[in-house]
């Protein structure tokens, strides 16, 4: 894709090529392909293990994810391509397209919208209703060019006007809502998203749909996922070797992709829970993939459990979310076209996307409920690398990201927050734990903890970013984060199978001298997140800071910039722990350290050069510039260009622009907590403060105890409930509720003893004795005669009765 | 066209099927007695069907309602055998008024 993002922006401008398109409307098929590869693991593989061995098992799934891996690069190409040239506003390309994407709700949106805004386009609200049902019944393999009822549309130009005039969402001041409706459309560039829906279900006169999005944001996820699974899958095979459940994990590693693929391609948000919870699902499966010991299974019931916590707001936030936004589709354009339309309820927007927000708080790691992301490092490594680093933790940030223009209007963010001047909930909680996570990767001392409290700090990282308004700048770092922070936990693998299989970095050091690949990728990548300018992490950081520092509207978040711009100086500085303890000194283990197989270090290899390639997507216009404005055009902020959705998007969105004030400070930063890092461990300085009384130890206390949040959960939440509450709710149980319940009791017995001896036994039972007693008789006498037990006698009094009720029938009816 | 020929050939074989059913003993002959019962009803259907869709073939509901019936008949000979079987098996009879086991 890399060398295609630049090239394609030279290719003179043409439509997408037909097979591209194609693809974009065929992509459910990739999930589609990893569902298949599941159940044919989960059906066939441990046969085929026992006739061909662990390779061919993990073949199927290599040529699984390598087939999905090009079909996603054959779809971004497709969407540059889209993007250089996009179907211009009054072609039927483009309603077709649009009417897709918008589902069901597309007819009465456009009537509303019709009847609203200019009278003469209400008419056109039933053939927009034919478009959509064409749009979305079946997905099409012909290109959306020439669906058949486009062209009968083609003369309805005017609703779709009217469609693009209302997405819009320009500013604050109530004349732009008006301005919105009329003008505004031809000026804006805009490149709908490849939509393909069936029916899913329908309750009532509402019907559901289930779909794909082809968009830049799920091309970029596709592409990201897909290629960090197949790394994964092929270094799996080494590190995973003689595994006792070696089919079960490539199973799970199947279903994983295919669910995170499903999420990121939904059209809707009903879709995307489902997804969500699949992804859960897997991760729970395989952090529990050793689940002998009792600590892995403990770890994946946290991690599961704690994903519930969120999953209840995010149930929530879709219910709200549907109700809000009409109560007619889930369809996540509809929502976000609601949040746009200037009669949108804010105060609804803020409760959706907070409720929305504490899913994202489970799923993506952030405070207060990111304690299950460490300990999830129980799980094999690869797994780490995928599942708790680079795909599916970042499911959370996808969703703040798809859903952009709820959270914007609902967070207030274009006005520096709810909260002004501190900022909103989503920017402070990920700037909470982007801190958190950073100072609790100083006292790990297994390598994998450190650097899961690092993504635990990151994801905070592109919260924030989201929360400040810098887009792109987050999606950019959720892509940057993914290609090296996969590199180094799987470089972490493979010191761990270099050093049986420990990670403590106690049993390490001087592993420089045996794993020289593993040591200098992990090195870069170290480079790439700790903020060296020569590798991708510090561009995306530094956008992410930038647009802190800008904010939108000219609204800073300066708070927010300066927690950003210490936390980056801490992750130079726990990386440098971590980096020295790891490779550097004299070794300091019992085992024999070599280096990992090849099909283990050339992923490494391939992630630190994407790592390192990604410096170039999204140049800042402040480095082309002085090549003259073509060149800018073609060159400067690409990752910008083709993956931030200009369609139902925040209209106006500012994009932050580099500031070489704030790239110079955390840059200072940076290299500052690196040198302190440094001096400590070689040369001693302030060595042994922890351990005397005072500060320091108070410090370094409370990070070991991890700010005692665990010890909150187990014995404030949970001991509270099951100790003092269990006692509370048992006195209560037994003085309150049963006195309540006794003196019932006794009542009632009274009663029951009256009622028993007078009406019971005299009344009532006197009344059936008797009736027992004609019927015992009645029963003895038909026992005679009809009882014979000859089938032919009953058969016989059977037709005779219908012969009665026949005749009976002939006579009274007529 | 005249339904009532078909009608009476239903009836009657409704009546042959109903005396058949409950006058034989051989649990065989009861069986194919059921068969005809089913069969006269089959007559019934197609006949209506004939005379409320003259001349349009398309229309077959009355034919669909007689396959089915053919087919639960079928199920339902499996059924009926497989009892007179047993019912052979334990008594070495398939008298049916020898099985009066639910005489009260």
């Amino acid at each position: 894709m890399h060398p295609m993002l630049l090239a394609a922006s030279d290719a003179a401008a043409g439509s997408a090529p037909a097979w591209t398109v194609t693809l974009m409307q065929w992509a459910f098929l990739i999930p589609l392909i990893m569902t298949g590869t599941f159940l044919f693991h989960l059906l066939l593989s441990k046969k085929l293990m026992k006739v061909a061995g662990e390779k061919a098992v993990a073949a199927i799934g290599i040529i699984a994810i390598t087939v999905c891996f090009f079909m996603s690069l054959g779809i971004g190409y497709g969407w540059i391509a889209r993007t250089n040239a996009p179907p211009a506003h009054d072609t039927p390309e483009y309603v077709a397209a649009e009417a897709a994407c918008f589902g069901p709700s597309n007819a009465e949106r456009e009537g509303a919208h019709g009847a609203a805004a200019a009278g003469e386009h209400g008419t056109e609200a039933p053939a927009a209703e034919g478009t959509t049902d064409h749009g979305g019944e079946t997905p099409s393999p012909t290109p959306a060019a020439e669906p058949a009822g486009a062209s009968e549309h083609g003369a309805g130009s005017g609703s779709m006007e009217l469609a693009g005039g209302t997405v819009l969402l320009s500013g604050d001041e109530p004349a732009a809502g008006a301005a919105a409706g009329g003008a505004a459309v031809e000026e804006h560039h805009s490149v709908p998203p490849v939509c393909t829906s069936v029916t899913w279900f329908e309750i009532g006169s509402h019907t559901f749909e289930a779909g794909t999005i082809v968009d830049g944001l799920s091309m970029m996820m596709l592409i990201t996922v897909t290629l960090i699974s197949m790394l994964v899958h092929w270094y799996s095979t080494a590190y995973l070797k003689g595994d006792v459940r070696f089919v079960h994990y490539y199973a799970f590693l199947s279903l994983f992709s295919a669910a995170m693929l499903f999420y990121v391609l939904s059209n809707n948000t009903l879709q995307m829970l489902t997804g969500w919870e699949l992804v859960g699902v897997c991760s729970f499966g395989l952090i529990g993939h050793w689940w002998e010991e009792k600590k892995n299974t403990d770890a994946a019931l946290k991690a599961f459990l704690t994903n519930r916590v969120g999953d209840v707001g995010l149930i929530l936030g879709v219910v709200v979310l549907f109700f809000g936004a009409g109560g007619s589709s889930f369809n996540v354009f509809h929502i976000n076209e609601y949040a746009s339309s200037s009669g949108a309820n804010t105060s609804l927007l803020f409760l959706g996307s907070l409720l929305l927000f504490f899913g994202v708080t489970s799923k993506s790691g952030q405070f207060p409920l990111h304690t299950w992301l460490p300990d999830a490092m129980a799980g094999p490594t690869p797994v780490s690398a995928l599942i708790h680093a680079a795909t599916m933790v970042v499911a959370g940030v996808y969703l703040v990201a798809r859903m952009y223009p709820t959270f914007y209007v609902g967070m207030n963010i274009g006005n520096g927050g709810n909260w002004a001047p501190v900022g909103n909930y989503v920017a402070i909680i990920g700037a909470i734990t982007a801190l958190v996570g950073a100072s609790l990767a100083f006292v790990q001392h297994d390598l994998k903890k450190v650097l899961a409290y690092s993504t635990v700090s990151q994801l905070g990282f592109m919260v924030m970013a989201l929360g400040v308004g810098a887009w792109t700048a987050a999606i950019f770092h959720l892509f940057t984060h993914a290609m090296f922070k996969a590199c180094l936990f799987l470089g972490a693998g493979s010191v761990s199978h270099a050093c049986h299989h420990t990670f403590d970095m106690r049993e390490m050091g001087g592993l420089e001298k045996y794993m020289p690949i593993t040591k200098r990728t992990f090195m870069l990548c170290t480079w790439a997140l700790a903020g060296v300018p020569i590798m991708s992490g510090f561009w995306s950081k530094d956008e992410i800071l930038a647009g802190a520092q800008q904010g939108q509207n000219g609204k800073p978040y300066y708070g927010i910039l300066a927690m950003g711009l210490v936390v980056g100086g801490m992750t130079a500085s726990y990386m440098t722990r971590a980096y020295h303890l790891t490779f550097k000194g004299e070794y300091r283990g019992h085992a024999h350290p070599h280096e990992s197989p090849k099909v283990m270090t050339a992923p490494l290899v391939i992630l630190t050069f994407l790592a390192f390639i990604a410096v170039f997507f999204n140049i800042p216009k402040y480095f082309t510039d002085f090549l003259g404005a073509s060149v800018t055009e073609k060159v400067a902020v690409r990752f910008e260009h083709f993956v931030e959705p200009t369609w139902v998007f925040v209209e106006g969105i500012d994009h932050p622009k580099f500031n070489l004030i704030v790239a110079g400070v955390s840059l200072l930063f940076a290299v500052a907590g690196w040198q302190i890092m440094k001096r400590y461990l070689t040369v001693g300085i302030a060595r042994g403060a922890t351990a005397k009384p005072g500060a320091a130890r108070f410090g370094y206390r409370l990070l070991e105890n991890k700010y005692y949040l665990d010890k909150i959960y187990e014995q404030g939440v949970r001991d509270g409930i099951r100790g003092p509450m269990a006692r509370a709710s048992y006195w209560f149980n037994m003085h309150v509720l049963d006195g309540i319940v006794n003196a019932f009791g006794i009542g009632a017995r009274k009663f029951g003893d009256l009622t028993y001896k007078y009406v019971d036994q005299k009344g009532i039972d006197g009344a059936i004795n008797g009736t027992g007693a004609v019927s015992n008789e009645g029963g003895q006498f038909l026992r005679t005669l009809f009882g014979t037990g000859k089938v032919q006698q009953y058969g016989a009094w059977l037709f005779g009765g219908a012969v009665v009720f026949a005749g009976m029938i002939v006579v009274f009816v007529k | 066209m005249l339904v009532n020929q078909f009608l009476f050939l239903g009836a009657a074989l409704f009546a042959i099927g109903v005396y058949g059913v409950l006058a034989r003993r051989n649990g065989v002959a009861v069986l194919m007695s059921i068969e005809l019962i089913l069969n006269s009803v089959n007559i019934n259907f197609l006949a209506f069907n004939a005379m409320h869709n003259q001349g349009n073939a398309s229309h077959a509901d009355g034919a669909v309602f007689a396959l089915f019936v053919i087919t639960v008949a079928a199920a339902e000979v499996g059924v009926g055998l497989a009892l007179i079987l047993m019912l052979y098996r334990t008594r070495r009879s398939i008298d049916v008024d020898k099985v009066d086991a639910l005489k009260g």
